[in-house]
């Protein structure tokens, strides 16, 4: 019995059906979610598209009927929109912590682990085998449905009234809204891995799913690229604007405090109008080219809306480097400390 | 041929600064049933899952079948565990368990597995949970015995079976012991070892005190019985059983 042949680990491929077989209820909960809101964007997009469609056809275009088309359209759109935009906020914490969480936690919390680790297939490859293929399915499954959300929402930034590096709006389009899904699962694993309890595990999955979220949109988005700083007035329509502020000479002034000092000087010499022959003889100015023109500037720090793409590809690549060390982390733990 | 099942040298395992197994050199050879006995707390699991290599050792080491590392792929090949309260998973059915093992193991014995279910009369389909007590560790038992191990590891087989049950599974794993199996088995319940054991180790506080074949210990202790002999060896060291 001395003499060891070292057998050939069994193939990758056996690992499938036991993947599928236990995770397709969960696999399925991920469909049945994103069909549902699918089967709703779907009909209210193409409405949607087909109203904005209308609203633009209007000639012309600054006639009172078809600015009120316009408005319309805002008025009935906007708000649903608004609604699935919150709603879409929660589905990768969802889909991560349901899908993610159960994977190891489960075996650990009823024991199972004990049979399936001394198969013989080797508990890192059986944890590799199935993290690595569910993560790929729920990453493209919310891929595949950001696009469809991409399509419904595109008539807002054609009208202008919503840009795309809004954050508010950034991490549910492009790779942005996959790449938070799969770090939500790669979250759930090393949850379900370290807790080893299911509900525990899902609970500060969505915890820290939530923290990072927060944490990305207040203060990590704005550094992906240095921002342009700029004294024009006119800021192009796409730009993510961060601050304003004002100067003259060597003085700062916030855009707030300048806004407080002009409302109490209107206050103090507005003119009081009486009748339409007097309305019609007050002068009205661009206040701030009139400041512009009398030493002061304004500054304006902004992302422009042509770094949605770059944004985007930087987002998704620390989140997928997130998810890959969290799943190593996962993996590496399941090899180091089992019962 | 004179295999050893298990050979730990300076074998430990410490679970926060508790040491739940220490200094545990011990070899068992194979062709027994060996039982390992002790109270609740000995490190009964404990030496089991490092037998398996689900544990890894705090200090020292332990080959099984013959030199092969515990919880090598080697290892794992030779090796079916039963752990204790059998967990199976209980929302599978035993042809999905029978379909699962066939898939994670490299030989499994389809013909052997379904028509020891026919015989047991378990149905193949219906969730695991839904089966009594006693049809859980037989489907377990089945499974494991379906992919001809040289080893069978049972950690409290039958703590949680009523007598029928009790005995219906012994007499399984006498028969496959019948058949050339080497078989460890844990229990703290002494009387059902009488009728199967031909190996003891007994442990307490995470300490290997005894390990022979029953016949030789029986002899050199001048005990009529495997639980005499124990009891008598645990009342002769009282440090090895009060806290």
């Amino acid at each position: 019995m001395s003499a060891l042949t070292l057998p050939a680990p069994l193939p990758w491929r056996r690992m499938a059906w036991v993947t599928w077989r236990h995770h397709r209820l969960a696999l399925a909960a991920v469909a049945a979610l994103l069909g549902a809101l699918s089967g709703y964007l779907w009909p209210a997009g193409l409405q949607l598209h087909h109203a904005y469609a209308a609203a633009t056809a209007c000639h012309p275009a600054s006639s009172v009927a078809c600015q009120t088309m316009m408005e319309n359209f805002d008025g009935s759109y906007s708000s649903p929109a608004q609604t699935i935009v919150a709603l879409l906020h929660v589905v990768p914490a969802l889909i991560g912590a349901f899908a993610g969480a159960p994977v190891l936690a489960r075996e650990l919390e009823t024991g199972t682990f004990r049979y399936a680790w001394t198969l013989g297939f080797g508990r890192w490859r059986w944890t590799l085998a199935k993290l690595v293929p569910l993560a790929i399915v729920v990453t493209a499954a919310a891929g595949v449905f950001s696009l469809l959300f991409s399509w419904y929402f595109q008539p807002f930034f054609a009208e202008g009234s919503r840009i795309p590096l809004d954050p508010e709006l950034f991490g549910l389009r492009g790779v942005a809204f996959a790449a938070w899904t799969l770090a939500a699962f790669a979250m759930g694993a090393l949850a379900g891995m370290v807790i080893r309890r299911v509900v525990p595990a899902i609970a500060v999955t969505l915890a820290v799913y939530a923290g990072l979220v927060l944490g990305t949109t207040l203060y990590l988005q704005q550094h992906y690229a240095t921002p342009v700083i700029t004294s024009k007035l006119a800021v192009p329509a796409a730009a993510w604007i961060m601050t304003q502020w004002w100067t003259r000479g060597g003085i700062t002034v916030s855009q707030g405090t300048m806004n407080q000092v002009i409302q109490s000087t209107f206050e103090r010499i507005a003119p009081v109008v009486h009748s339409r022959a007097e309305k019609a003889r007050v002068v009205t100015v661009d206040l701030p080219q009139y400041l512009t023109q009398h030493g002061y500037a304004q500054w304006t720090r902004y992302q422009p809306g042509s770094r949605f793409w770059p944004f985007q590809w930087i987002e998704g690549g620390w989140l997928l480097a997130l998810s890959v060390l969290l799943i190593g982390a996962t993996v590496w733990l399941v090899r180091r400390r089992a019962a | 041929m004179s295999m050893n099942i298990i050979e730990a040298s300076g074998l430990g395992k410490r679970y926060g600064g508790a040491w739940a197994l220490r200094d545990c050199t011990l070899e068992v050879p194979a062709g027994h049933v060996t039982a390992l006995v002790g109270p609740n707390g000995a490190g009964k699991s404990t030496l089991l899952n490092l037998a398996v290599g689900l544990t890894e050792p705090s200090a020292g080491g332990v080959m099984v079948l013959g030199g092969r590392p515990a919880g090598s792929p080697a290892a794992l090949d030779g090796i079916a565990f039963v752990a204790q309260d059998t967990p199976l998973y209980k929302n599978l059915s035993a042809a999905d368990m029978m379909h699962l093992t066939r898939n994670l193991t490299r030989h499994f014995d389809q013909h052997y597995a379904q028509t020891r279910l026919h015989e047991l009369g378990i149905p193949l389909k219906g969730k695991a949970g839904k089966l009594s007590g006693g049809q859980q560790a037989q489907l377990a038992l089945t499974l494991a015995l379906a992919r001809h191990p040289m080893l069978l590891v049972l950690d409290e087989p039958v703590a949680m079976l009523d007598p029928i049950a009790r005995h219906d599974f012994m007499a399984t794993v006498l028969a496959a012991a019948g058949d050339g199996v080497s078989v460890l088995l844990s229990s703290h319940v002494l009387t059902e070892l009488e009728r199967v054991a031909s190996y003891l180790v007994l442990l307490s506080r995470g300490q290997v005190r005894l390990a022979g074949t029953v016949d030789d210990l029986l002899a050199s202790h001048r005990q009529a019985g495997l639980e005499e002999l124990a009891l008598a060896y645990l009342r002769e060291n009282p440090a090895g059983v009060t806290k």
